[in-house]
């Protein structure tokens, strides 16, 4: 790796380039394709129409996720369709050979959670997924984007995609996290003042003293809300924290071969000399815990400020703030603190992991959800529960009041039975507060850290979480 | 379609328009995720913007007697953005859209795009609000998208619009299902595996 210029983007997407297309496209060879029950069933069929097989079986690896009921329901589930599209996958991946984490293997999940714990995820490979997400699996390294269904069927028949190449933004975060502040604070920050449309064009590399001093899951919380930024793709640098995470992991190397491979993600980690199109330094320091108060993740406020009002805005930016304002029944310049909630879910491939759970169980712990409120624990993959259950910290949210769910997509996108009803406001700790992304056409999300939820459950509105501290 | 055969290339769009103002509409309220739960695209066209719709009651322009039967669907900035669903283009292809003008488009979104085959063209502020108001005043007239002269006209004019070059070219060459195109690449696909430090 001798051009110091070159960033880890740029090092890992020479490696795996097959070759230049007429176009002006690159062919990328594509290391890791991780697939689920609702982007692949047409691809598999497509696959089929064109008389081709599954080129690299062994490079991909399934589960299920977003339909699986939380509930402990058992097959065959209630809803037929759901029931269908996982018959669907059973007979995709027995075909082709390709290994699957289904319920009974203990490793089932949300893909983006299950991908790294398994150390199928890591640093210098090249990643994808038919889901937006995908841009979480950065977070150790690697060069990771979500594709569309008929790319999915590209990297099945060939185990490469033809992308253009993005652009780099290095994203540089300084001074030092305060207490009840985390890393969903920190993304939501971002995408706040780059906006949502921002990252278009680029892959973010998060940098800095705030991004380093992270562990791994905070790293996979900001890396996963790239796409909310617009950037298909965002990746930190492989450093000691990243080594020492994925050690001994069921995939990693072993022995000898984990320290070659060591060496190797030391190698491709940008230098000092690596070139950037573009820099934005992000001052962390007196960062308050955010809560979203719109429709897409950029709207959004420190829980000690008030609402913005439609005449202070950017002319361009006026329509879009009234149509949230008013589908989300809020008052401009009102406080966001003290806005009542009846649901609060903590879950999602943003938010599901043990460091969160630890984090909602200690503002949970010895409380009890406001009367009325409706609380939810989704973890991120049935190893996360398995390790949250070791530590009782599932006896901690039944005590106050949580449901204690098993593992999947759940309210994040309500595909599963978990959704909205009616005009129902959310406290949530996944990425999206879209209209009717809840599963209610007319609910309400206000996205937040999993503590900031926890503490949302227990008062029955939005509060700051440090006075629960 | 058979691995290696090639597509007629798309070189125009010509048809009636559908104004959809607003920006950052995102994939879930064109296609809400309940109805991703199917093992095919079949039948998502009448499911686009269904939340969307029922809220205006009638006044959504998909809805709108005076856009009936649009094959060009003009929106805002960052149209698509959020989920990677090509349920989304799926849903808009099916009901009859064959291209998209706009302020800006998500990235994943303007790739399903690409792989299905529909331009998503981009104007300069003044023409697409230009664009809009044309349409707006008179839905019936035509409006042609060039990819080859890369202009779209309307009531308002001839305006220029980009796309990536790439897009552009799979487009007029009728080459994008890629999935044939990176199968050419044959034998350089395992040599490029066998140059990965982990596998």
């Amino acid at each position: 790796m001798s051009d110091a210029t070159k960033s880890l983007f740029d090092r890992v997407w020479d490696l795996h380039t097959v070759r230049e297309l007429p176009g002006g496209e690159t062919q990328l060879f594509i290391g890791l394709h991780l697939i689920h029950e609702v982007t692949t069933p047409q691809a598999f069929e497509a696959l089929r129409e064109m008389g081709l097989r599954v080129r690299f079986p062994s490079r991909t690896f399934a589960t299920v996720d977003h339909i699986l009921p939380t509930d402990g329901a058992r097959r065959p589930y209630a809803d037929p369709l759901a029931e269908g599209m996982i018959a669907a996958l059973e007979r995709n991946v027995a075909e082709a050979g390709i290994e699957f984490f289904d319920q009974a293997s203990g490793h089932q999940g949300i893909v983006h959670v299950i991908g790294p714990e398994l150390g199928l995820t890591q640093p210098g490979m090249t990643i994808a997924c038919g889901d937006s997400h995908t841009s979480t699996h950065g977070a150790l390294g690697a060069v990771a984007f979500g594709i569309g269904t008929t790319q999915v069927r590209d990297v099945l028949a060939t185990q490469c995609l033809s992308l253009t190449r993005p652009r780099v933004r290095r994203i540089e975060v300084t001074g030092r996290l305060g207490a009840g502040v985390y890393a969903k604070d920190v993304i939501l920050a971002i995408i706040r003042r780059l906006g949502v449309k921002g990252g278009v064009g680029y892959a973010y590399e998060y940098a800095g003293p705030v991004i380093e001093a992270m562990g791994m899951e905070e790293r996979l919380t900001v890396c996963n809300m790239s796409i909310e930024g617009g950037a298909r793709c965002g990746y930190v640098n492989p450093d000691d924290t990243t080594f020492a995470w994925l050690r001994g992991r069921r995939y990693a190397p072993r022995g000898e071969d984990f320290e070659r491979a060591r060496a190797w993600w030391r190698e491709i980690a940008s230098g000092p000399g690596a070139r950037y199109d573009d820099r934005v330094p992000i001052d962390a320091s007196g960062l308050a815990p955010a809560v979203s108060f719109g429709i897409n993740p950029g709207q959004n406020v420190g829980v000690d400020e008030r609402l913005p009002r439609p005449e202070d805005a950017a002319p361009e930016d006026r329509a879009s703030l009234e149509e949230a304002l008013a589908y989300m029944g809020l008052d401009p310049g009102a406080p966001i603190a003290g806005t009542p909630i009846d649901v609060a879910f903590i879950g999602s491939c943003t938010n599901a992991r043990l460091t969160d759970l630890r984090e909602a169980a200690r503002v949970a712990r010895g409380g009890r959800v406001a009367p009325g409120v409706r609380a939810l624990v989704v973890p991120g993959s049935q190893a996360v529960a398995r390790d949250a259950e070791a530590e009782g910290l599932d006896a901690v949210f039944r005590a106050a009041g949580f449901d204690w769910r098993s593992a999947g997509c759940s309210m994040c996108l309500a595909m599963n039975p978990d959704r909205l009803v009616g005009r129902e406001v959310c406290a949530s700790s996944s990425n999206r507060n879209f209209k009717g992304r809840q599963g209610s056409p007319t609910g309400r999300t206000l996205l937040m850290s999993p503590a900031m939820v926890a503490a949302a459950a227990l008062r029955g509105r939005v509060v700051d979480v440090r006075e629960l501290l | 379609m058979r691995a290696g055969e090639a597509s007629k290339g798309v070189e125009r769009v010509a048809g009636r328009a559908c104004v959809l103002r607003g920006d950052d509409v995102d994939t879930d309220r064109i296609i809400p995720a309940r109805y991703l739960r199917i093992v095919s695209f079949e039948g998502l066209g009448e499911h686009a913007f269904a939340d969307d719709r029922e809220q205006a009651k009638g006044n959504h322009p998909l809805d709108d007697a005076r856009f009936a039967g649009a094959s060009l669907l003009v929106v805002g900035r960052n149209f698509g953005c959020g989920s990677s669903r090509e349920h989304a283009p799926q849903a808009l292809m099916r009901r009859g859209f064959r291209a998209f003008l706009g302020g800006s488009f998500a990235e994943i979104f303007a790739g399903n795009c690409t792989a299905l085959g529909l331009p998503a063209a981009t104007l300069e502020p003044r023409d697409l609000t230009a664009l809009m108001d044309a349409v707006d005043l008179e839905p019936a007239r035509e409006v042609v998208l060039d990819l080859a002269a890369m202009t779209v006209t309307s009531r308002a004019g001839t305006a220029p619009v980009r796309m990536p070059a790439g897009a552009r070219q799979q487009l007029l060459a009728g080459t994008w299902n890629a999935t044939a195109v990176l199968l050419e690449a044959g034998g350089a696909i395992e040599k490029t595996a066998a140059r990965l430090p982990y596998l």
